[in-house]
């Protein structure tokens, strides 16, 4: 007993070491990427450029130049005028607003109802499993963007709705990773040694499982963040996202579109926002996949 | 394979259950009576009988339960019911009229991506790391970030506004037309956005696939035989590579049609995914929850037959 409790917090601060290092390797793999960390530094900027649009540009994103309907880029006004004479630069620069709280509050929502839903399936199996199961196969035999088009209509569309509506939409990849991970790992030895000791349920799925599978939920959730930065333009474009006046990049695509021919200037520079945004965030996922997840490294 | 195929199938039509459910509940959950749609907009003198009348005609007096029943007998039967909006129209003729236009758009447009994707997956993979490969991936990263409905409005004014003051009519096309579908060269720009994301994930597979399948035993086996490299290649690498190819064609059938519904509506294609559209913002429930649940039945079907062209493609794919 006493050669027991010697050891217990030798082998505790051991496994909390090589936990660390553990996640300084995947640093260092992760820097060795240089696409990914240039990603890394371009994401920060964006959300810079997000807080602090208003310090980037003294525009007023929704004010109404008279006279200056879709005039053509300048030094002073780098992206011109839309066809509201409303200065472009500021409505991208706000708009990059719409963007990333979509894009990372909707990945949140989807991955915490994903690892919730994963864990239950893959834990307790049986029916519980099978219920859940034939849901996530449910959602993922939606063509998502019908999907959002409907549930936007129905419940009306705004910046919180589509948050809700995409995070709640998008959450079955991630339970069927979770699952499938869950399902492999609650057969091993250190689980089964837990269960054998009297550890709770919830306490194995919290403390054993979920850290085990943390990995390929945060390679999928920054792999995805691009799709839905896409989904949200695609929305706002077909006027099921954010509601005007509030700039998003989608919504002022669409609102250069019926005059695309004769002011395109006021479409490309909202896509190309849309590129850059959702390349970056794809370097960065696919850093993070050769870091954490060597086994799923593209070569 | 015969318990397999009966189960597969059974969990197919649950799910399809559940959709149709679920599409039921959100269409009742819709802003507006439909009663007050099919009246019109304007000033409105009608009587409270005037009003039951037309809520026993449509069977919306009767229990939601009893709605749900009627509806889902009437999909079975393929009866689709009548536009609330275009008055008097089937809606089951609305999605026939509209059916050829994406199967033509979406099928061309596969077919295109593969002839590309495939031979320069494969090509990028034996030369791995050459200037080709690097294309390849560049090419592959961006076709995934580029928004469709943004490419294709920079496809219209490049095509429309730049090429024919660079080079003039182009030959054998001519002028393409931006909107619209008048004659065939109005299936040209749309083909060729809904082609981009997908030759950009096929290639990345094909190549990813090549690459696993060039590493394998029986291509070192083939080699040491002394088979010529054009023949290892092509006979024993591609064609177990192809497998995940087909995987994951049928498996992104899902996201080909979310692609189609943006597609449609920028070039104003009067396909089924603009058809959605229209229908969802003119609160047209009855086309609305028909295409839902037949878009549903398409994805659960193309999935089935994915899983079971794997099986029987591959022999050691055990099915339990």
């Amino acid at each position: 007993m006493a050669v027991a409790t010697a050891t217990k917090p030798q082998a505790l601060t051991e496994d909390l070491g090589r936990h660390r290092s553990e996640w300084r390797m995947a640093w260092r793999r992760f820097r060795a990427n240089r696409l990914a960390v240039i990603g890394l530094m371009v994401i920060g900027l964006l959300v810079l450029m997000a807080l602090f649009a208003p310090f980037l540009t003294a525009q007023d994103p929704n004010f109404q130049y008279q006279g200056m309907r879709g005039v053509a880029p300048s030094l002073e006004h780098p992206f011109g005028f839309d066809y509201n004479g409303r200065d472009l630069f500021a409505r991208v620069i706000y708009g990059s607003r719409v963007a990333l709280t979509v894009g990372l509050l909707a990945t949140g929502i989807a991955v915490v109802i994903g690892i919730v839903v994963g864990a239950l399936a893959g834990y307790f199996g049986g029916w519980v499993d099978t219920l859940l199961s034939r849901m996530v196969d449910t959602l993922m035999a939606f063509p998502i963007l019908a999907l959002l088009i409907v549930l936007s209509a129905v419940i009306g569309p705004s910046l919180w709705t589509t948050v809700v509506v995409i995070g709640a939409t998008g959450w079955a990849r991630f339970a069927r990773v979770v699952r499938a991970d869950v399902m492999s790992l609650k057969q091993q030895d250190f689980v089964v040694a837990a269960r054998a000791v009297g550890v709770r349920d919830w306490r194995i799925i919290w403390r054993h499982l979920l850290p085990n599978v943390l990995g390929p939920v945060i390679v999928l959730a920054s792999l995805g963040i691009g799709g839905i930065i896409i989904l949200e333009a695609a929305l706002s474009f077909l006027g099921l996202g954010v509601p005007p006046p509030t700039p998003s990049w989608g919504r002022i695509l669409a609102d250069g579109r019926p005059h695309l021919l004769r002011y395109p200037h006021i479409a490309f520079f909202p896509g190309l926002m849309i590129v850059i945004t959702v390349l970056v965030f794809n370097f960065v996922g696919d850093g993070l996949r050769d870091a954490l997840d060597p086994r799923q490294r593209a070569d | 394979m015969i318990p397999y195929l009966t189960r597969r199938t059974l969990q197919g039509i649950l799910v399809i259950w559940l959709i149709s459910v679920a599409t039921f509940v959100m269409m009742r959950l819709m802003p507006g009576d439909p009663v007050y749609l099919l009246l019109g907009e304007g000033e409105i003198r009608i009587t409270q009988e005037q009003i039951d009348a037309i809520r026993r005609r449509w069977g919306l007096d009767r229990p939601y339960h009893e709605q749900y029943l009627i509806w889902a007998w009437n999909l079975l039967r393929g009866d689709f019911g009548d536009s609330l909006i275009r008055v008097g129209v089937p809606v089951r003729d609305m999605i026939f009229e509209a059916v050829p236009v994406t199967a033509k758009l979406n099928l061309i447009a596969l077919a295109i991506a593969l002839v590309v994707a495939i031979p320069s997956g494969i090509l990028a993979a034996v030369r791995r790391n050459s200037f080709f490969d690097y294309l390849t991936a560049v090419g592959a990263t961006l076709g995934v970030a580029l928004p469709n409905f943004w490419l294709a409005l920079m496809l219209i004014v490049l095509f429309v506004l730049y090429v024919p003051r660079w080079i003039g009519e182009l030959p054998l096309v001519g002028r393409i037309p931006p909107f619209g579908l008048p004659g065939w060269q109005g299936y040209i720009l749309p083909v060729l956005v809904l082609s981009t994301e997908q030759m950009a994930v096929l290639a990345r597979v094909m190549r990813a696939s090549t690459i696993e399948a060039l590493g394998t035993d029986y291509v070192r086996t083939a080699y040491a035989k002394g088979l010529p490299r054009l023949t290892v290649i092509l006979r024993h690498a591609v064609r177990n590579a192809l497998l995940p190819v087909v995987t994951v064609i049928g498996y992104r059938i899902a996201f080909i049609l979310s692609g189609t519904i943006v597609v449609e509506t920028v070039f104003a294609l009067p396909g089924i995914g603009r058809l959605f559209t229209d229908s969802v913002m003119r609160l047209d429930y009855q086309v609305v929850q028909s295409l839902v649940v037949l878009l549903a039945v398409l994805v659960v079907a193309a999935n089935l037959l994915t899983d079971l062209a794997y099986a029987f493609v591959d022999p050691r794919i055990r099915i339990e």
